[in-house]
């Protein structure tokens, strides 16, 4: 008996890791809802256990500010690498690191931690 | 942002202000800046951009200072970290570590001697004692532990996870199940189960893994040492004269058009020009050639150069982030975010690496408790544990970029600057390079090489008795040719100065396109250009001249020929000189299978004959300049991985279009843009050396990735328990901590062998 129940557990515990991490939903944030003082759009992102927004919607051909924060202690987190954009930022912890990003063409440009590890997305309209 | 501290609390910042203009902007932004609370002083400067605040840090933040500048309708920015500040904070992180490592290890010791089967024989009572190991595995659990759980809990609520979640996991059940023990020996034992804790694996997991990251965060930031080299090598002030006096300046303050005096043995603070004095400059920082370079008037310097013998005065002609220095700066910090193709596989693993593991965590337990001996449950767990622990995508993720960032750091340190890590991957698969001729092979300056005396010149002596021949015709040559814009005139006048020969004044001069020139002197008419131009003008040359002419024009040299009065006296061969380097370069090329190709506007013979002493495969002449960019098509088309090596500003569109672009001797934007990799220096071996550099990183960058993949996917099976059936072997879970935190550290280490790599 303790082994089917077992064997269901182990079952039921790799599907509900699938469907927690692989089948997330993607919840898209514009910056197009928040100017600096220059009227430049921005985002804030919050790093911690991840990137709080993850997908992020820019427009193209204009400077957009992105501004993370790190939260996070995990040096998994301490970097920041946009690669389609050539950047690749260190983020002391608790403090402010803006990037200037203008994007030359549409499409899906993924950001991640220094290892690969974390992810994010960059949709240019 | 730059920090210089004063006091504990009173603190003097530099920050940079964007939109001030004019003098009213800094009233009113130094103003703002004075009435926020806290604030001691700050100045403003207009040329710089920056405000420099000394506030007391109890009573201000910068976000503050922000806000009072925000209100103004400028911005401060606060992103601007130095690497001072962010090196000073990534070692308080390491301090922090290195304390977790120690308290972690050493609680581990202790509970390990008191719980492992023969060692606790020889442990005192109270390290036996199962309520004084959790004592001491309780803290190492949360607190050493706690940046797992830190990263762990928010990565949850974003559904996402990392390694820190495989390793919370899998001390957590660890020590979740040995405190039960502890608690509840009696349960485990109705169980038919040892009450044995395992206190010993949560703790030393933790010790070892922290341990690992911490020589892995050492190692990682050798890595990155190139940059932190390149902006040491900026100088801090500069010694402007002003009204005749000199002005120590900080380096920020230098604007473009001050003159600037340096003396032997210090920094050049800014780009610029000499405008008095000479010297011998040290440009090794930048070029990567050892040799110091002679600068005189007129000659242009680079900022962090070092001045070795003379005192000279220049004028700053680029400040800030417009020098050399500062582009250099940016162009590898560009390379170093840029992402390599070869890393998208990793990449696409790494995404799904931990859920997957946490899925095969679930199998084993579920495996071992259904399939595996008695006692089922503790092989259960701890073979769970195993997989929890050993399984390392950080080793993945850290193969390639580390690779990039000490190759393009060890390429600057060369003046080897690569545009991103995709043209070091392409550099790699190179397997024809084609070399511009003029000015990349050759010196891109003619010289006159030989003067053939045909006729007595006793007959047209300009001055005095006994004249030199050969130095009579050089004469007459360079007097008509002075009136010439032509690059071959030019050579003629120049050796013509070097002999300091007095030249004539021509009468009547003209230019015959395609033919050469024609002036008066003394009454009489002077030809100089080519065989048509004799011939046309009814000079007579004889079939020896003409097989001297074929001869000199075999060797790559273009002649000229003089006549006076329809006679001719003499030629003269001009040819632009090869580069010391260009053969030894071209031939380690070549060895390396390379095929070599040179593109000219020459003459085929003339061509023909420069190629044949370089040793060059193929040439390609009387190639225009707009059809340049055609033939790297055309070999492409063939199926080559081409490489164009130009000066970067001509050969543009030839560089743009060719798989790698190589732009030879140039810092300036132009060659930077157009160009995959950036020759700063002038020599030809440094093509060689950037290949190599990329096969050398690349051959990193796949060993790296091997070792990665290799690893995960050889020992998660292992510690699954697949070798059990068949040896009995199953992996403990401290092995598996060692083995992980050895993972990354050897990725790292490996990437940071390829310093040693020699290039040149």
């Amino acid at each position: 008996m303790d082994k089917i129940l077992v064997g269901l557990f182990s079952i039921v515990g790799m599907v509900f890791t699938y469907w927690f991490f692989l089948m997330k939903k993607e919840e898209v944030v514009s910056v197009q809802d928040s100017m600096d003082s220059s009227g430049s759009p921005q985002v804030d992102i919050f790093v911690d256990g991840g990137y709080s927004p993850d997908t992020i919607s820019i427009p193209l051909g204009k400077t957009t500010k992105i501004n993370f924060f790190r939260k996070d202690q995990s040096t998994c987190l301490e970097e920041v690498v946009i690669s389609d954009f050539k950047i690749r930022k260190y983020l002391p912890l608790n403090q402010k690191v803006s990037v200037d990003i203008i994007p030359k063409n549409k499409g899906s440009f993924n950001f991640s931690c220094g290892m690969g590890m974390f992810h994010g997305k960059l949709i240019v309209k | 942002m730059e920090t210089n501290k004063l006091t504990n609390k009173v603190t003097k910042k530099t920050f940079s202000i964007k939109g001030l203009h004019c003098a009213s902007c800094i009233r009113v932004t130094e103003r703002a800046l004075k009435k926020t609370p806290g604030v001691k002083d700050a100045v403003v400067n207009l040329a710089t951009q920056k405000a420099m605040v000394t506030y007391d840090t109890d009573n201000c933040t910068p976000e503050q200072l922000a806000e009072a500048i925000d209100k103004t309708g400028y911005i401060l920015e606060l992103e601007d970290t130095s690497y001072a500040e962010a090196s000073e904070s990534k070692e308080k992180e390491l301090k922090k570590l290195l304390n977790k490592v120690n308290v972690s290890l050493g609680f581990g010791l202790l509970i390990f001697w008191g719980s492992f089967p023969v060692l606790m024989e020889t442990a005192p009572a109270i390290f036996r004692n199962f309520f004084f190991q959790l004592l001491l595995a309780t803290p190492v659990q949360f607190w050493a532990g706690y940046e797992f759980y830190r990263a762990t809990v928010p990565a949850l609520k974003h559904r996402s996870a990392n390694m820190d979640t495989l390793v919370a996991l899998g001390t957590t059940v660890a020590y979740i199940y040995s405190t039960f023990v502890t608690f509840f020996p009696e349960v485990i034992i109705n169980l038919g189960l040892d009450p044995m804790p395992y206190f010993d694996v949560a703790v030393i997991v933790i010790g070892l893994i922290l341990l690992g990251r911490y020589f892995e965060a050492k190692a990682k930031s050798g890595t990155s040492q190139a940059i932190k080299k390149l902006i040491g090598l900026q100088a801090k002030t500069a010694r402007v004269i002003r009204d005749k006096k000199e002005v120590n300046l900080p380096i920020e303050q230098v604007k473009i058009g001050n003159i600037i005096r340096v003396r032997p043995g210090e920094k050049i603070p800014v780009d610029g020009v000499i405008i008095e004095g000479e010297s011998s400059i040290d440009e090794s920082m930048i070029t990567g050639e050892s040799i110091p370079v002679d600068k005189t008037k007129g000659d242009t310097v680079v900022g962090a150069t070092m001045n070795k013998s003379g005192t000279f005065i220049y004028k700053a002609t680029k400040v800030g982030a417009e020098t050399m220095l500062a582009q250099i700066i940016k162009l590898v910090e560009e390379a170093q975010g840029s992402k390599a193709p070869i890393q998208r596989l990793a990449d696409i693993v790494s995404s799904y690496f931990v859920p997957v593991v946490i899925m095969l965590a679930f199998l084993t337990f579920g495996v071992w408790y259904i399939f595996g001996p008695s006692p089922a449950f503790l092989y259960a767990m701890l073979n769970t544990v195993a997989v929890l622990i050993i399984a390392c995508p950080c080793a993945m993720g850290l193969a390639t970029p580390t690779a990039i960032m000490v190759g393009t750091g060890i390429g600057a340190e060369h003046g080897i600057l690569i545009k991103d890590a995709e043209s070091l991957e392409t550099a790699n698969k190179i397997n024809a390079i084609v070399f511009d001729k003029t000015g990349t092979l050759t010196k891109g300056k003619p010289e006159v090489t030989d003067l053939i005396v045909l006729d007595k010149l006793e007959e047209y002596p300009s001055s005095g008795a006994k004249p030199d021949q050969e130095d009579e015709i050089l004469k007459l040559a360079a007097s008509i040719e002075k009136g010439s814009e032509h690059s071959l005139a030019e050579s003629i006048v120049k050796e013509a100065e070097n002999k300091k020969l007095v030249l004539s004044k021509v009468e009547k001069f003209k230019a015959i396109p395609g033919y050469g020139v024609e002036g008066w002197l003394n009454k009489q008419k002077i030809l100089l250009g080519n065989i048509k131009l004799m011939k046309k003008n009814g000079v007579r040359i004889d079939s020896t001249q003409v097989k001297t002419t074929e001869k000199l024009e075999m060797d790559g040299k273009t002649v000229v020929y003089i006549a006076v009065d329809q006679k001719a006296l003499g030629l003269i061969a001009i040819a632009d000189t090869i580069k010391d380097t260009a053969k030894d370069a071209l031939t380690s090329l070549k060895k390396r299978g390379i095929e070599i190709l040179m593109i000219t506007g020459d003459n085929e013979r003339t061509a023909n004959a420069i190629a044949k002493k370089l040793g060059v495969d193929r040439v390609l002449a009387e190639v225009l300049p707009d059809q340049k960019e055609n033939e790297i098509k055309k070999l492409q088309t063939a199926g080559k991985k081409v490489a164009m090596v130009g000066d970067g500003i001509n050969d543009a569109p030839a560089l743009a279009a060719a798989d790698i672009g190589i732009a030879m001797g140039s810092g300036t934007d132009v060659a930077i843009e157009a160009a995959d990799i950036t020759l700063i220096n002038k020599d030809l071996k440094s093509v060689t050396a950037a290949i190599e550099l990329s096969k050398k990183t690349m051959r990193t960058i796949k060993l790296n990735l091997i070792w990665a993949f290799g690893y995960n996917v050889l020992l998660i099976p292992v510690a699954m328990g697949i070798l059990y059936p068949f040896f009995g072997i199953l992996l403990s879970p401290i092995f598996a901590s060692v083995a992980m935190a050895s993972s990354s550290i050897s990725v790292v280490s490996n990437s940071l062998l390829l310093k040693r790599v020699k290039i040149l």
